[in-house]
Order: C-alpha cells, then structure tokens, then sequence
C-alpha cells in the first residue's frame, strides 16, 4: 500500500500543548485501528539540529538546520493510504488534532 | 474526403474524452491514454479517407488507441518492470452511487483540489475537451512549451502523489463537483471578458468549449441542480454574446444592448433548465440562483421591463450563502435601478474592493447619474487602468469623455502622473 509523510508545520519552539496533545493520541489511536499507522514522532526544536557531511572523508559536523526558515517541522506521521484522496483525508484529520498546518507529501512508489 | 475531414472533426469532438477515459481506466495511465488516443486519432486522419469511415468510430478509435498503447507498454515493460508498476492510476474500488462512467472518473481527476486551478483548468481542456497544447497556450496567452510542462508535471504528479482515478469518497463528493463547476466556470468565464489586453474581447472558441464540458458533465451527474444552474448561468450569458460587444470592439452593458440579437434557442433552454430546478423546490446553490437572476434578465423584452425587486432578491438570496463583496456589488446595482443610484452609492462605497476594477467602474456610473462629473471621471480613469478586457476599457474610455465638463488627454495627464 502507498505510504505517504504528513510533516507537521510550526513557526515557533513552542511545543504542544495538553490538549494538542491529547487530541494527537486520540488521532493516532484511530490511525492504528484503521490500519494507516506507519510511524509519528515529535522532533526536538531545529536549533537542536546538526548538519553532516560525510562525503568527504572526514566527517563535517556544522551546527543548525539546513536552512533557516520562519516554519519548519515539528513532527510527522508515516501513514499508509490507497491513494491521495484517502490521504488527504487523513492529513486534514491530523491537521486538525495537532492544531498545525501540515504537508502531505507521497513516498517515491 | 472533405466529408471525411468533418466527420473525423465530428468524431474527434464527440469522442475523444470517452477514448482518452476508457484508455485511462484500462491502462491505468493518463499519459500513455492520452498519447494513445492522439495517435489513434491521427491514424484515422490517414486510413478513413482510403478505408472509409467505420461503422463505429468511437469503438474503433479506442481500440485502435488501446492496441498502441499495448504494443507501447509490452516494449517498456520489458526494458523495466518496475517503471511500469510505477504508471498505474489508483483506482478508486467502486463508484459511490454516482453514474459509473470513464468519463466522469477523468473529470474528477483533472480537477483534483491536490492541482492548482491553472493546472485543472489545462488538463481538463487538454484530457476531456481534447484541446492541443498549442490552443490552450494560446486561450491562456502562454509560451507553448510553458503549458506542455504544466501539463507534464500535472501529470507527474498525479501519478507520484496517487491521485486516484475515479469518482470521490462519499464525503468529498459535494466540495468536489463545487470544485469542477469551478474549474468549468472558469473557463466559461475566461472565453466571455478575457482578462488579458492582449487577447480578443470575448473568445467564442472558449465559451463554447466550456459549455461543451458543462453539458457532458450535466449528462454524468443529471440529479445535481448545481450542475443545472451552471449549464443554465452559461446558456443565458453565452445568449447574449452577440449583443455584447459592438461593432466597433467596444463593450456594451446589459442595459444598451440591442435585445433582438440574443439568441432565442440558448435562452428557452435556459430559462427551461431554471424551471426545471425551481420545480424540484430544493434551496438552490450559487449557480442555480445565478442562472435565475439571468433569466429575469432575459425574460425582460426593454430593460425597464426588468423585475429589479426580484433581482434584489436573489442577490439577497445569493448573499446568505457567499457574503462577499463582489455579490454585494452587484446588488448594488440591482438596487441602484430599484431605489436610485444615491442608495445605491452607499452601499457600494463601503466595500473593500479598492483593487477590482468593476468597483471603479460601478462607482463612476453612479457618480454620473449623481451628476457628479469630477468624481466620476476619477473613478473611470481608476477603472480604466484596472480594466483589462479591451472592450471594456474602450467602453469606460468612451463614458469618461462622454461626461459633462470633460477636459481632453491635458487634463487627464494632470490627473494621472
């Protein structure tokens, strides 16, 4: 079955709140139970990031994100669908529970 | 063989939307259908003079197209297995209560909300109305190879993100017939006051494409009375089409045309197809209530013979289910015939529309009405910059000399560094 990345958009470090996070649980409860549950996580804040470059021998370790923009990605889920209309349908549920915009963006098949 | 050439025009009109459509569903692929069908079509270019016409040309077209592209997959699926996987459509299982037709299917995926508007609007003329390249690049004024990559990439896409080939899921089915109306709409309206300075005034070659589709997709979903009211809302606009623009290029509204030159056959049908729907007495959706302030319009024999009350109430009608300020502009000018332009003025004036240049124009003819030439000739000279459909602006040019006291280009130039 296709598997599509929802990536979670947020503009600031502020993490979710409790009932952003309750809301998440209950939204992956429910992808679990309809057998689109892939994988979800939360990522720490993109200062936290490290950029590598291992191509050249010695390994480059540069301190950041790879690009500084004013929204990055807070978290992500993996889910499994049909096709695109199933996961839009999805992505529009886990927007909603999260409380963030979010991209949908399909797995190369 | 000139018979021919117009049978094959006839045919390729008729079916190409169908072959392209079973191809689709059968092949699992859009691009391989839609290469398969022009080639196919090209074929009977050559064969049907010598061969004759066959007695089923669709049956033939699609077969014909369905060997190629058989021979065409067998050769590619050879050279690498995997690629081939990778083209086929997700087909949705089963069609959901709607009619099960190929076409239908085509429809909705050319206007999948996961495409941008431009991109629906290019590959539903390319893939259901079987425009060329070309004449698409050309009804949009863009570079032919700019709209062969969009139509290329939609294409990309649909495949890569899985946009399903097939009917929506039931809970989407309204938002997305709302969404293809759109799309037709689009182009209706596009074809009717172009937007652009460069191109004709009103392309007759897009509206009759758009009313085209809007028929088809009325035969594919005959119970949907939004479906109706835009078949409806374009039948009564295109009917006056004749009327629109006078001979010398310039636009002429509503009010000034010449009322025995609009179409009487596209009329009655109209009017038959707002009937219809007010006899079904479900509440009517944006295009439905359109396609009725339409027919009071045509209904009227003088303009004075308009019924404005009932015109109002429409747009009041209209405004419960879209407040927006371009609806409240053209109440407006319902109102301004019912209650006089002062009213009307008011109510106008306080919308936000500092940037739309039927604002500007609205204004200006109220302010002439008001007899309040200076104001008004600032709104024309404001509404002529915005305007870009060349009739129009030769239109407002005209009403702004027209008016009392006008000054030539010297003082337009002090107006308008």
């Amino acid at each position: 079955m296709p598997q599509y990345l929802i990536s979670v958009l947020h503009d600031t470090s502020e993490l979710a709140t409790a009932e952003e996070m309750a809301a998440i649980d209950v939204f992956n409860a429910q992808l679990q139970a309809d057998g689109h549950w892939v994988f979800a996580g939360g990522l720490a804040a993109p200062g936290s990031a490290t950029v590598v470059d291992g191509r050249g021998g010695e390994p480059v370790f540069t301190d950041g994100p790879y690009v500084e923009s004013k929204e990055h990605i807070i978290g992500f889920w993996i889910i499994e669908a049909p096709h695109l209309d199933v996961a839009l349908r999805l992505a529009a549920l886990g927007s909603e529970h999260c409380n963030r915009r979010v991209e949908l963006r399909p797995f190369l098949g | 063989m000139g018979d021919v050439g117009e049978v094959i025009t006839r045919v390729h009109r008729e079916e190409w939307a169908r072959v392209v459509a079973t191809l689709a569903r059968r092949l699992g692929d859009l691009d391989i259908a839609e290469e398969m069908a022009a080639e196919a079509f090209a074929t009977a270019v050559e064969r049907w003079p010598v061969d004759g016409v066959p007695p089923s040309p669709g049956a033939w077209l699609t077969t014909t197209a369905q060997r190629k592209a058989i021979d065409r997959i067998r050769r590619e699926a050879r050279r690498d297995e995997k690629h081939k996987e990778a083209l086929m459509l997700s087909a949705t299982p089963e069609p959901l209560g709607a009619i099960d037709d190929d076409r239908l299917r085509l429809v909705f995926t050319c206007c999948h909300p996961a495409l941008a508007m431009e991109v629906r609007i290019a590959l539903t003329l390319r893939m259901v109305g079987g425009l060329t390249v070309p004449e698409i690049a050309r009804a949009f004024l863009v570079q032919e190879a700019a709209m062969g990559r969009r139509i290329t990439r939609a294409k990309a896409k649909i495949k890569a993100a899985r946009i399903p080939y097939g009917v929506p899921l039931r809970e989407d089915v309204p938002a997305r017939v709302t969404g293809v109306l759109a799309v037709l709409y689009l182009i209706f309206n596009e074809g009717y006051l172009a937007s652009d300075p460069g191109k004709e005034a009103v392309r007759a070659d897009l509206t009759a494409e758009a009313i085209r589709l809007t028929r088809l997709v009325r035969a594919l979903l005959p119970a949907d009375g939004e479906v109706a009211g835009l078949l409806a809302l374009m039948l009564l606009t295109e009917a006056r089409r004749a009327a629109r623009v006078s001979a010398s290029g310039e636009l002429v509204t509503l009010a000034e045309q010449d009322r025995g030159a609009w179409d009487r056959e596209l009329i009655a049908e109209g009017h038959a197809l707002v009937r219809a729907r007010l006899a079904t007495g479900h509440a009517p959706g944006r295009y439905q209530i359109l396609a009725a302030i339409n027919a009071l319009h045509t209904d009227a024999r003088e303009v004075r013979d308009t019924d404005w009350s009932q015109v109002v109430a429409l747009y009041d009608q209209l405004l419960r289910l879209d407040p927006s300020p371009i609806v409240r502009l053209n109440r407006a000018i319902a109102v301004a015939e019912l209650d006089g332009p002062e009213v009307a003025l008011a109510a106008v004036d306080r919308l936000p529309l500092e940037g739309y240049h039927a604002f500007h124009a609205t204004r200006a003819d109220l302010l002439r009405r008001l007899g309040r030439s200076e104001a008004s000739r600032t709104a024309y000279d404001r509404a002529i910059e915005l305007a870009g459909n060349t009739a129009e602006t030769a239109y407002l040019i005209r009403r702004r000399d027209q008016l009392a006291g006008t000054g030539t280009g010297a003082a337009d130039d002090d107006e308008r560094p």
